[in-house]
Order: structure tokens, then sequence, then C-alpha cells
């Protein structure tokens, strides 16, 4: 799959000039609020109409019909459900106004969970299930392409941490290619394979997920607090003292406990400011990882702050420190260092389900 | 039933039921589409549709039925050719009656139902429509559904106008017992005869009635589907 989108469109208080080819999986459009984010989904959709606008996924040139032919099944930050169909009335829509029978229904209620749901009317629905069911009747559709915009952004955390295995399962049991946006970095680290951070109606930098996240100059733009990198890894074993051993292209990883048989593929994001340097490795100390690697590059900010990435083996760690710490280290590209995390830094929101095809 | 009525009220007052209820269906349609084209129509003569509307409530209804008499008349300038293609007329016949009832309750009505539309979230129809729907679908089965509570609010208020309406009924097809004489004109006509007292006062009784029966109608309609809307 691919999609390529250019847009072009003078707002009243900005300009939104986007040239982008996106490949498949799940595209993280992450930004600020008024970034022009949901304008690019709106024009995807067909529900703005920019001055100049190519939009063509797979060969197929959407920019020229109107929404509901394009086949682009929209998740709104606000679920939109219809208050006066039931949950099984709200799912089936699109086949019934198409006269089309309801097909994959059972699944996608499954995927979802919400077969409890069926009956009820949207307005006795918690946020997180009027979620749930608004993706469900946007998957019903039919839909080449998945658009979701903030689907969490309304939720409080309880209610992300329940859809975001669901939208884990989407990316990575359906095949659907999902542009996905959010000012969230967590949730991004978790969800995305392709990120493109989007400034003031431009593309600030896009590429695979793990680059972006573990690039020190495009983490600039991410968000100094919430910059990470993410690791692949697989679940070796659950130890007796509460501990889950993870497998990494640079080693073994401890972390309180992470649920999932051993063999599951898991994302972690270890978040920059968790990450402590060190030139040998360190003995006598509590911190229970520690993986080596090299340092790649370096970034210095406006503050004291400096953000090194380190490569370990085929994957990306970034960490944050001080501009003197670095200095005191002799960091440069090319040294070899040791990175030490404590296992109960990460956070269970940070680990996610990963699709083995994602790495 | 009607017994305790003279003939004559009688008939008055089945005569205006059938004239209320003709011109509320027959403008119903007409009031749906035009308070849809007002409250999301973005286009030339928005405002001149809009007062075109309102005009009946704002004009004194003598007027409203005189200038219905230059139009619908059999010498009028629609109603002359009505009358020579079809051999059709409003002028002095029941139907005029209740033209005259629908033009008077049609700002009644389309203001009520424009007021439900413009109270339907844009957004679900913009959701509708990446589900597959055009925009005909769309209307069909979110927009009509959520504004059926307006569109029955505005059809009693129209009725009711129309059992009330006077002064256009009265110019355009005057007040011929058993053809235009409606509830209010016959008791009119009561009041102006020595001893009519009586019979006036049964009709206005019989009025109150059917104002407050349909009152009670819609209201209890309107619950309804108000609950139904609410997604409860």
């Amino acid at each position: 799959m691919t999609l390529d989108i250019h847009l072009r469109h003078a707002f009243p208080d900005f300009r939104l000039d986007v040239d982008m080819v996106l490949p498949g999986g799940l595209t993280c459009l992450f930004g600020r609020s008024g970034s022009g984010k949901t304008s690019i989904v709106n024009a995807v959709a067909g529900l703005l109409r920019p001055d100049d606008a190519r939009v063509v996924l797979d060969g197929m040139v959407l920019n020229d019909l109107p929404p509901h032919l394009r086949g682009v099944g929209y998740v709104f930050q606000d679920a939109r459900l219809f208050p006066h169909m039931t949950v099984a009335e709200n799912l089936t829509y699109a086949a019934r106004i198409r006269r089309r029978k309801v097909e994959g229904q059972a699944r996608v209620v499954e995927l979802l969970g919400i077969g409890g749901l069926l009956s009820r009317r949207p307005g006795t629905l918690s946020g997180g299930e009027k979620q749930r069911v608004a993706i469900g009747r946007a998957l019903l559709a039919t839909p080449r392409l998945l658009l979701m915009d903030e689907p969490l952004a309304a939720l409080d955390e309880a209610r992300k941490a329940e859809i975001l295995p669901y939208i884990e399962a989407l990316r990575d049991e359906t095949g659907l290619p999902i542009l996905y946006v959010s000012h969230a970095l967590p949730e991004v680290a978790r969800l995305a394979t392709t990120i493109a951070v989007i400034e003031a109606g431009r593309v600030a930098a896009i590429g695979p997920a793990a680059e972006i996240l573990s690039d020190p100059v495009t983490a600039q733009h991410l968000g100094l607090r919430d910059a990470g990198a993410v690791l692949t890894a697989w679940i070796a074993s659950h130890e007796e003292d509460g501990l889950t051993r993870l497998e990494t292209a640079a080693g073994p990883l401890w972390l309180p406990h992470v649920a999932g048989a051993p063999g599951r593929a898991v994302r972690v994001r270890i978040a920059a400011q968790d990450v402590i340097l060190s030139r040998v490795r360190p003995v006598g100390l509590s911190a229970l990882n520690i993986l080596p690697g090299t340092v790649v590059a370096l970034h210095e900010g406006h503050g004291p702050g400096v953000l090194v990435r380190m490569s370990l083996g085929s994957e990306f760690l970034l960490a944050r420190l001080t501009r003197r710490s670095a200095q005191a280290l002799g960091l440069a590209p090319g040294v070899a260092v040791h990175a030490v995390l404590k296992s109960v830094a990460v956070a269970q929101a940070d680990i996610g389900a990963a699709s083995p095809v994602a790495r | 039933m009607l017994d305790w009525l003279s003939p004559e009220a009688a008939t008055a007052l089945m005569l205006s039921l059938r004239v209320s209820l003709v011109a509320t269906l027959a403008s119903l349609p007409v009031g749906v589409l035009v308070a849809y084209a007002l409250a999301r129509g973005r286009f030339v003569g928005h405002g001149l549709l809009n007062g075109l509307v309102h005009l009946p409530l704002i004009l004194p209804p003598v007027v409203t039925g005189y200038l219905l008499l230059l139009t619908f008349g059999r010498q009028g300038w629609i109603g002359a050719s009505l009358w020579d293609w079809f051999g059709f007329t409003f002028a002095f016949r029941w139907t005029g009656a209740a033209l005259a009832a629908a033009v008077m309750a049609f700002p009644l009505l389309v203001r009520a139902i424009r007021l439900a539309i413009e109270a339907v979230d844009p957004k679900l129809e913009e959701a509708a429509s990446t589900l597959g729907a055009s925009r005909l679908v769309v209307f069909g089965t979110v927009t009509l559904p959520l504004i059926l509570p307006g569109i029955i609010a505005g059809a009693v208020l129209a009725f009711a106008k129309a059992m009330g309406e006077f002064g256009a009924t009265i110019t355009f097809v005057a007040n011929i017992p058993g053809e235009t004489q409606t509830l209010p004109t016959a008791i009119y006509a009561f009041l102006q005869v020595p001893g009519g007292d009586g019979a006036a006062l049964r009709l206005v009784a019989v009025s109150v009635a059917v104002a407050m029966a349909a009152l009670a109608l819609s209201e209890w309609l309107a619950r309804r589907v108000a609950r139904r809307i609410a997604g409860r």
C-alpha cells in the first residue's frame, strides 16, 4: 500500500503545505494541536476540500471523489455514534445503506470486545465503549484506509489502556493501512510503524517509527520530556520474583511483569531521561539492565541538555543527559558506552504489542 | 356525538378539521425542504426566501388573503392558468381555505423544523458520509429521524394555526356554509345574528378541546421521539 498526499490550503490563520508518501501499516501524524493534523485527515476523507489536493491510494485518485465514494473509514475523536440507533444498528449502518450483507461482523465484534453491547443505545455507553463501537462501525464499512483522529484524546488513562490493545490488534491482524492523528507521544510510540511529524502545516520529519523516535534531531520536535526510543523485544520468560525477561537485539532486559506468553513480540518505549550512560560496564549497581552499545550521534539543544543516540545492534536507544556529563564522559560518535536502565522506570503503558512484520 | 351542535356548526367543525389536516399534510414536505435549505443551504436569495416564508406572519392576514385572491383567484395570474388548463380553482372552495391556512401556518411550520435541523450536529452527518452515505441517504437515515420531534411540533403548531385562521380565509374564499365556513368564520357568523351566542359558545368550547387534544398528542409523541434520539 502507498498513500500519496499532496495538499495546499490557505486557512485564514495558517497555510497547509504537505507532501508525503506513506507506506502501509499504522502511520502517526504527530504534532501539536493546531499544527494541521486533523486538516490533513479531513482532506483525505473528503470532509475538507483544499485549494489544491492530490490524494492517491494505491493508484486510485481520491481527491475528486465525494466523501461517501472514497472508501475511507474515519474514527473521530468524539465517537459520533448515531444516537437514534442501537449499537448493532450503528455497526451495520454502512452495509444497510448499501443494501449489502454485513460481512465479518462476528470477527470485528470479537476483536473489539463489544459483543455485550449490541442491543444497547449509544447514550448508555461509557466513553471507551463508544470509541470501540465507532472503530467497529468504521471497520464494517470495509474501508481501504482507516483514519483515526485522536481517538483516545477524550478518554482517561484507564480507558486508553483498555482500547490501545484493540488498535494494536487492528494494526497487526487486519493489514488495513491506518492514518492515526495524535499529539501524545507514548501513544505514538506504542502504535506507530511510521511517524510523520507535522509542524505549522508542514511535514517536519517522516520515517519509520524506530528511527524517528531515536533520532535526536527529530526528538526535539517530539518534545524533550517525552523523547524516548522504542525497542522491539520478545518475551523470554516470566521469572519467580515477578520480573519478565525480554530478549532485545542488545541483550536481555528485565522489566516488571509484562503480560503475554513467552515468544510474544512487544514494543518497549524507553524514555530518554530514564537512561544513564557509563563508559565502563558498571558493577555493584542496583539497576538490572545494562545494555552495551555505541554512540551514534549527539544533539545539543538550547538548554544544558544533550540527546545521545546510541546503537544497540540493529536498534537504537536515546539518552538525555547534561552537556557537562557528556563532556566529562568524552562522548562522541563511535565511543562505546553502556546504557543503564532501572527496571521499574518502564511504565506498563509503555509496553505494547508488536507485530513481527512491523520490525 | 355532535348532536348538541347545530348541523351548521357540525359542518363547520368537520370542514375545519379537513381544511387544517390537508393544509398541514400538504405543506409538510415543502416545509421540510425549505427549512433544510434555510438551515444548511448557502445560496443566493437565502435572505429573500427567509423573508418570503415569514411574510404571512408579519403582514395583516387580510393583506395575505387579498394577495392570494389576486394570485389564485379565477382572474389571478396563476389562478387563471389553473382554471384554463385544469378547470381547477381555489377561489371560494374549501381547497382555497386549505391554501390560505397553509400559507398562514407555513412560517410556524418552517421555524420549528429549521430549529430542529440546526440542532442536529453536522458532525453526525459527516460521519455518515464517511460510511458511504450520499447526501440524500444521510438526510433520510440520520437527519430526518433526528428532526422528527421538530417536524411533529411544527405540524401540530401549523394544524392549530390552520384551525384558527380567520382573516386570510374570509378574504380569499369568503364565508360560505358547507364550502368555506370554518370554525372561526362560523363563530363570527353566529355572533352576527341575534341569539347566536349559544351556538358560538359551543363552537368556542370545541375549539379549545381540539387545541388541547392536539397539544397533548404532540407532547406525547415528542417525548417518545426525544427518548429515542437521546440514545437511551
